[in-house]
């Protein structure tokens, strides 16, 4: 077989937005850019879990529509198995159609309210071709069993459903087309914990059983040690931080890993001092490092030069002048 | 699973219990739809139920007020029996208004789907046509029409229907926008769904039932300005039993033979504010968002 092993690949991928003038429609400033991505590489193989963590604003969501080719970007390249994703064409386009699954955050609004639950989860096995008509109600009741769904269930709308089987539905259908790479956007947010738990779990029993890949973006640090084995921080458009999640989060490198771990709330502890301020405008950045401004650790070169993401130490690699481990980047 | 198990169905009740819980929680929807079916019954079997044909004089009864007798309602100046005329009136106000909201609400869906779909300068473009529909009156709207068309009954469904377009695209633009921007849309699209299947299938459907539902209460709109069209003596033609007409043929004796104008007034009264708790039911009943559970 001479397929990659790579999936997907990003390379030096920027998205900026023109955000016109400062001072409005009168204004003769120079035109000021958006750089909700800067630079992000990233690569995700078969079979491998990659959660892409960061607080709001951080560019998550567009690094999420570039990869499902939603975006394109304005610089680098956004590759699915050493193709551009915004040009697939023909077969190969198809194949990204069948081979990618999305799980949205808002899984109810993700399912069409006036289809059954059964035409939703067949929508794949239709589209896609993949099953005799006779065969459908029983892929279909595999797959809501598969998902811990009772069958009967097939007849109903989402609109009769609980938040947590709608999730179960949207990932039901997100199997239906036997994916390669899930891709999921706050997959288990806003949820009771009890039902949190049992999404994850079925969401990792997934992955390991179908050796199905999955990039799964989220806010919480927990979420992603239990789901994922490489985890990627992201800050102000760019990745800081990545490696394997039990190394980033036992013991982080750049700052700002530190404060996210810091930020999430342990049993019997007061919580530690958050990071202040908020992240800051992604027009205009000032030169040097991103973080800086917020970095309890910045000093005068992190000011001047910004630093790249490099590797730091085996297996990982960060974006930090002054890393809290191992060697320097710039020694 | 604690999701699955609270699901569960529970013993279910008879049938006629089941329709008793329902009549209860609804009485104003029964009642209307009664009436409503009732309306549709005597305008379906007019000749069957009306004991007159609606132009047939007496010529020993003119003006005769309600009374026990063989003219229960009452006669017109021209002997005319009133009861069998405002049976037969149900036929032309029932077939009007179906018939224009019918054109209306086709019309509304295309032009709706167009500006919606299409956006740009095809969108503004039709918008500002609706606008300039909408800044009239539909029932000056369907007089300028009828002045093009001439008088008749398919002449007034057409034009009341052509008037109500305006506003039918209007909702219809508002949805498929609306429908546009939820995210099943791009899911269809990740999935590889093309444009057309898209519309077909993810948007018609969730703009349709919205459509349904106004259109239901706009019947009752469209039975008003073609009663209005025939009152000012431009819409059906006499002898036809239409209601506007009768109600403009008694509008001269109302002050000593009230019941000439009173009788076709009140059926359409009646008439009206039952299709209107009836179209409030039907979007209480088929818009899944609105339905409780249970």
């Amino acid at each position: 077989m001479s397929m990659p092993s790579e999936l997907f690949r990003l390379l030096d991928v920027e998205k900026a937005y023109d955000v016109g003038r400062k001072g409005g429609l009168f204004a003769s400033g120079p035109r000021r850019r958006l750089a909700a991505l800067d630079g992000v590489r990233l690569s995700l193989k078969a079979g491998e879990s990659v959660a892409i963590v960061g607080e709001s604003g951080s560019g998550k969501t567009t690094l999420l529509r570039v990869l499902l080719g939603l975006t394109s970007p304005s610089d680098g390249r956004a590759l699915y198995r050493e193709k551009d994703i915004t040009l697939l064409q023909g077969e190969d386009r198809d194949r990204f159609c069948r081979e990618v699954a999305m799980i949205y955050q808002d899984a109810r609004g993700s399912l069409n309210p006036r289809m059954s639950i059964l035409d939703l989860v067949a929508e794949p096995l239709d589209h896609h071709g993949l099953c005799k008509p006779s065969e459908r109600r029983d892929r279909v009741a595999a797959l809501l069993s598969r998902v811990g769904l009772p069958p009967e269930m097939m007849e109903r709308y989402t609109s009769a459903l609980s938040g947590g089987q709608v999730r179960r539905v949207a990932i039901a259908r997100a199997l239906a087309s036997s994916p390669a790479v899930l891709v999921a956007d706050e997959a288990v947010s806003g949820l009771d914990v009890s039902t949190q738990a049992q999404l994850l779990k079925l969401l990792r029993d997934l992955q390991r059983e179908m050796g199905v890949s999955l990039l799964f973006i989220t806010h919480d640090l927990g979420v992603a040690a239990y789901l994922c084995e490489r985890i990627a921080v992201m800050y102000l458009g760019r990745i800081v931080e990545t490696g394997l999640t039990k190394d980033v989060l036992s013991a982080p490198a750049h700052p700002y890993t530190r404060a996210l771990l810091n930020a999430a709330p342990k049993f019997f502890e007061p919580i530690a001092e958050p990071l202040g301020g908020e992240i800051p405008s992604p027009i205009d950045l000032p030169p040097g490092c991103r973080f800086a401004g917020r970095c309890p650790e910045a000093r005068d070169d992190c000011r001047a030069s910004d630093p790249e993401l490099v590797a730091g130490a085996p297996n990982r690699e960060f974006a930090c002048l002054h890393p809290l481990i191992g060697e320097p980047a710039f020694a | 699973m604690a999701d699955v198990a609270l699901s569960s169905p529970r013993a279910a009740p008879s049938r006629a219990a089941n329709v008793w819980t329902y009549v209860r929680g609804h009485v104003w929807f029964v009642i209307a739809a009664v009436v409503v079916a009732a309306y549709v019954f005597a305008a379906a079997f007019a000749p069957f139920v009306a004991p007159f044909a609606p132009t047939e004089q007496d010529m020993m009864s003119f003006m005769a007020p309600p009374a026990w007798g063989p003219h229960l309602l009452g006669t017109d100046s021209f002997g005319q029996d009133l009861l069998s005329r405002t049976i037969y009136g149900a036929r032309y106000a029932l077939l009007i208004g179906l018939g224009a909201v019918l054109i209306g609400a086709g019309g509304g869906l295309v032009v709706g789907l167009a500006a919606g779909l299409i956006g740009g300068r095809v969108e503004w473009a039709l918008m500002r046509l609706v606008d300039s529909l909408l800044a009239l009156p539909s029932l000056i709207m369907a007089i300028a029409f009828i002045s093009i068309l001439g008088q008749g009954v398919d002449k007034v469904v057409l034009a009341v229907g052509v008037a109500l377009i305006g506003p039918f695209s209007r909702t219809v633009r508002g949805d498929v926008l609306q429908v546009k921007a939820q995210p099943f849309v791009e899911a269809a699209r990740l999935m590889g769904v093309g444009t057309l299947a898209i519309v077909w299938r993810h948007i018609i459907p969730n703009v349709i039932f919205p459509l349904a539902v106004q259109a239901t209460i706009r019947v009752s709109y469209a039975i008003l300005v073609s009663s209005g069209l025939s009152f000012i003596g431009i819409g059906v033609t006499p002898p036809t039993p239409d209601w506007g007409l009768m109600i403009a043929e008694g509008r001269s004796f109302v002050s000593f033979a009230p019941w000439i104008a009173g009788v076709p007034g009140a059926a359409l009264a009646v008439l009206l504010i039952a299709l209107s708790v009836v179209g409030d039911g039907v979007r209480e009943q088929f818009d899944p968002k609105l339905k409780k559970e249970g």
